[in-house]
């Protein structure tokens, strides 16, 4: 055992942290993330004392539709970051393919991964816990349908940005779409948050499904109106998404930047 | 092919002919007159191309032609703008100034159009590693939008050889059979533009020499373009027709290559290179 061979390897991995923001960055991104989420859980399991909510539905449902968000959001991200890694990427964009037919392919993957991933979740939920996550009735189809939506826009972003950012970049694959996390009220309603957090929480698509399926659970009822606030919302981002990838495919092809992918 | 025969001269491509002309005024013509003409059809017509990386300018103000089934090789030390105008022929980099037509079609309009009809192989780029060598074949078919996908995919197999090892993962291929799996991807829409980026590096001699081979024949049977950067300049004096001599992002010389080396007062192309490369004659 020697020390110089230690430190020397000690220094090979902190020479990174010298100029990498993102990897400075996710030395407080998870602990802040987790104690921010956990932290408004108790604070509205709280406000219940002894008279606990349905809080096996609210819980497991809850996780099975972020679930269905995060895949998607990674269906894309992942995927994109299989193609970077394996050297693929220009053989792809040297042929015919745009960089639409490219994103519209990653959909269909992670739309694919998702189904297998939830209807695995949905079985073991409904045989471990006797949850049934269809007691959400007819609105989780569209609620499932928003949450694909919205973990799209999140993986169009976030693939935008590992193109133009490169390397530094590809700890966002599965780091940004819990950003959004705390304030989509996944566990806990929009209520619970401050009101800065609150005013966010509204222009999230995801905490519109969420506070409908707790409206479902606890009161039955079809909850028309968040569904409307996040199909809006999804429209939006997705649109926006599709334009902010555009904008940087054409920056990076500017720079130089796409032949360098996965250098 | 030798399609113009002239005392003892025989003549490959147009700037040979354009010599030839410019020192006997007069042609014996002895050939398919279709195919004279058709070899000054030219199917890459780059002009004033320019990059500029920041404060680097990596491609400055080039012009050329490539023509119909000639084999241009670019040539130059490491820097000199080789693969970065391969890039931009392909769509990959936007020029900072200049213009390229490919099959008389402008490239940044009908990029999709131009690259259904073109090909590129680099030993720098991998395929899938995850996937089989057929899988890959079968997703760039589709990719192509290829007819006839199994024959295609059957007949690539078979000439470069790597029909045994078809089920294999492609991370668990040899580096020679990865740059044959490459090259037999860039044949999958028997493309009218091959774009090679070093296509034989890395490769053992053996190999490298039956790449060579396959590529002239390839050539030969089906009239294809090739534009070609290799750093073994035995290899470019052998394989091009015309070479492009890039030093610092500008063409210092064109022509065949025993016109460059003749301009350049050296006995092979590799000395020719040297000197570029040690600025001793430029």
């Amino acid at each position: 055992m020697r020390l110089n061979r230690i430190i020397a390897l000690f220094l090979r991995h902190m020479y990174l942290y010298r100029r990498s923001m993102p990897r400075i960055m996710e030395i407080l991104y998870w602990p802040v993330l987790d104690l921010v989420v956990w932290g408004f859980i108790t604070v509205y399991l709280a406000q219940f004392r002894q008279n606990l909510p349905k809080f096996i539905p609210f819980f497991l449902g809850a996780l099975i539709l972020w679930d269905i968000l995060f895949r998607a959001h990674q269906g894309i991200s992942v995927s994109f970051l299989e193609d970077v890694w394996s050297r693929n990427f220009l053989n792809l964009f040297a042929s015919p393919l745009g960089p639409a037919e490219y994103i519209f392919s990653l959909m269909l993957v992670g739309f694919i991964k998702l189904i297998a991933t939830a209807s695995i979740m949905a079985a073991l939920a409904w045989f471990l816990y006797s949850f049934n996550i269809f007691l959400v009735g007819i609105s989780l189809i569209p609620f499932v349908l928003n949450l694909i939506i919205m973990g799209w826009s999140i993986g169009i972003v976030t693939t935008a940005l590992i193109l133009r950012f490169g390397q530094e970049a590809e700890v966002l694959a599965w780091a940004l779409g819990f950003l959004f996390m705390p304030v989509s009220a996944v566990f806990y309603p929009v209520a619970v948050l401050p009101p800065f957090l609150q005013a966010i929480a509204h222009y999230i698509p995801a905490s519109y499904v969420f506070e409908g399926m707790r409206s479902v659970i606890s009161n039955g009822g079809f909850p028309l109106e968040e569904l409307l606030m996040s199909i809006g919302l999804n429209i939006i981002y997705i649109v926006l998404s599709f334009l902010f990838f555009h904008w940087n495919f054409r920056i990076v092809k500017r720079k130089g930047l796409l032949v360098k992918i996965g250098e | 092919m030798i399609f113009f025969l002239g005392d003892q001269y025989l003549l490959k491509t147009p700037v040979a002919l354009a010599e030839y002309l410019n020192y006997h005024q007069k042609l014996v013509f002895v050939g398919d007159f279709t195919y004279f003409l058709r070899m000054f059809e030219s199917i890459v017509e780059v002009k004033g191309l320019t990059k500029v990386f920041k404060s680097l300018k990596a491609v400055d103000n080039v012009s050329f032609c490539m023509y119909r089934g000639e084999i241009l090789g670019l040539l130059g030390p490491n820097g000199a703008g080789k693969t970065t105008i391969i890039h931009m022929l392909l769509g990959l980099t936007t020029p900072t100034a200049g213009e390229v037509n490919i099959f008389g079609q402008h490239l940044a309009k009908y990029r999709k159009e131009i690259m259904q009809e073109a090909n590129f192989s680099s030993n720098y780029v991998s395929m899938p590693n995850s996937l089989t060598v057929i899988e890959c074949l079968k997703v760039f078919a589709r990719l192509y939008r290829v007819k006839n996908k199994e024959e295609k995919i059957a007949e690539l197999l078979h000439i470069f050889e790597i029909e045994d090892i078809q089920d294999k993962l492609v991370r668990h291929i040899s580096s020679g059979q990865q740059t044959r799996l490459n090259l037999a991807k860039s044949l999958i829409n028997d493309p009218k533009i091959l774009f090679l980026d070093e296509p034989t590096a890395s490769l053992d001699p053996d190999i490298a020499d039956k790449t060579r081979r396959l590529l002239r024949l390839i050539k030969k049977n089906s009239n294809i373009s090739i534009l070609y950067t290799s750093h073994n300049m035995k290899e470019m004096e052998e394989m091009s027709d015309r070479i492009i001599f890039l030093h610092k992002g500008k063409i210092i010389a064109e022509g065949e290559p025993k016109t460059v080396i003749k301009s350049f007062k050296g006995k092979d192309l590799e000395e020719v290179f040297l000197k570029v490369a040690r600025e001793e004659k430029i």
